[in-house]
């Protein structure tokens, strides 16, 4: 009997408490009713300070890459028959891994008179137009032997040799010719995103110009400037 | 922290457990750092995973993987081979509309013993497996040629034709952001003339994804 009388009493209990809460936000509003004391918290009382701070949020900001490189040269190109000129280009290489990276370059230079075209004195086999040599490659390369070299006691210069093949197309004598180019180059690090480079590729393409088809090397050797950006 | 961004050069200067460093920028998987004594100097990547944020959280340094083989967006690309037995140098980019499902356009050269030209193209291609390493792929697309004789051959004169072409290939996924790429096309050559030409080609070459 007593703990069905605990029982009904903790039900009428219970609603009320219900009631009252449920009210306690209307009743304060009209400033009548009784003042409650905030219920005990439910919360373990470990943590005393709850800290008001907001947790800053960290943006991360994105990394500056420096994969592309940029840049030009200068030099000197041995057209074969047609003599050594100037040449100069521009470069753009994207640098993949720390060993391989993807080169394009464009070029240009001109070709002189060849040996028949002296002695015979004045039969020309090519218009000026047609001795102009353009060129454009795209190569992959592999930076073979990174290294440092230092100059006297204070400076040290992070360096690279690197080889370099791929493939194009060179406009000589009046005609695109597919062009395959290989070399090696080697790169001077000024600072840390400005480079200079020395370059040596050979250039070869098939020419029938002089009757039978044959394989021309075409050497090149070139200075550069470049920046990584 | 090494001299330079790659593993041969000298390690010169020690972060120690517990201390910041600024990160300046980045060049392939090496982070150039500023430790607190202000050293500068270049850091790989795996050992830019073990640094924390300041809140506490750990920093990704994203790498790319196969992952992003299948999905990622962009694509460029440098292929070479042979086309009607002339030399042919091909660039492409590529843009996913979805894994499966992307567009491509094709600058190309063409670089013969008789004729010399240039090719431009659109396709679209469709992998059936673009989360497979070798994913093989089918390719639908048109676009116009260029063809001008060589200049020690007399006769004949320039010409531009639409193209169309159907083909097949493989993308394989190398490392890194790195793939490779072979493929066979068949084009059929529009021409004024009363038949049309049809030309097979091979190519492979490399590309990869951003």
């Amino acid at each position: 009997m007593e703990s069905r009388f605990r029982v009904l009493f903790l039900i009428v209990a219970l609603a009320a408490s219900v009631s009252l809460s449920g009210c306690a936000a209307t009743k304060n509003l009209f400033g009548f009713g009784r003042e409650e004391a905030p219920p005990p918290s439910a919360e373990p009382p470990g943590q005393v300070i709850d800290p008001q701070v907001e947790r800053r949020k960290i943006k991360e900001p994105a990394i500056d890459r420096e994969d592309f490189e940029i840049g030009g040269f200068v030099g000197i190109m041995s057209i074969e028959d047609f003599g050594s000129n100037i040449s100069y280009g521009l470069r753009l290489a994207y640098h993949i891994t720390e060993g391989f990276f993807i080169e394009g370059t464009v070029g240009q230079s001109d070709g002189g008179l060849t040996s028949f075209e002296v002695l015979s004195g004045g039969a020309l086999l090519l218009t000026d137009s047609e001795r102009t040599m353009t060129y454009y490659n795209l190569n992959l390369g592999y930076n073979i032997l990174p290294g440092e070299v230092f100059l006297g006691e204070g400076h040290a210069y992070n360096t690279s040799l690197y080889l370099i093949a791929g493939l194009g197309s060179t406009r000589f004598a009046g005609d695109d010719r597919f062009t395959v180019n290989a070399g090696v180059g080697y790169r001077f690090l000024l600072t840390d995103a400005v480079a200079l480079h020395i370059d040596f590729r050979d250039h070869l393409f098939d020419i029938d110009l002089l009757g039978e088809e044959k394989t021309a090397h075409n050497l090149e050797g070139h200075l550069g400037f470049t920046v990584f950006f | 922290m090494r001299t330079g961004p790659g593993r041969g050069y000298p390690i010169y200067n020690v972060v120690d457990r517990g201390e910041s460093v600024d990160v300046i920028k980045q060049r392939t998987e090496w982070y150039l750092v500023r430790a607190d004594n202000g050293k500068e100097g270049w850091v790989e990547r795996a050992q830019m995973e073990l640094t924390l944020q300041p809140d506490g959280n750990a920093v990704s340094f994203a790498l790319a993987g196969l992952d992003d083989f299948t999905n990622a967006k962009w694509e460029t690309g440098l292929l070479a081979g042979d086309f009607g037995g002339a030399n042919i140098i091909s660039l492409y980019g590529s843009y996913s509309l979805n894994p499966n499902v992307s567009l491509e356009a094709w600058g190309s050269q063409i670089l013969g013993n008789f004729s010399n030209g240039w090719m431009a193209s659109v396709n679209v291609v469709h992998e059936a497996f673009p989360e497979w390493r070798v994913s093989p792929f089918f390719t639908l697309g048109a676009g116009m040629i260029h063809t001008s004789p060589k200049s020690t051959i007399i006769q004949g004169e320039d010409r531009t034709d639409q193209i169309g072409h159907v083909g097949a290939g493989f993308r394989v996924y190398a490392t890194r952001r790195f793939l490779l790429r072979a493929e066979y096309k068949s084009y059929v050559v529009f021409t004024s003339r009363d038949e049309n030409e049809e030309v097979e080609e091979w190519k492979v070459g490399f590309a990869f994804f951003f």
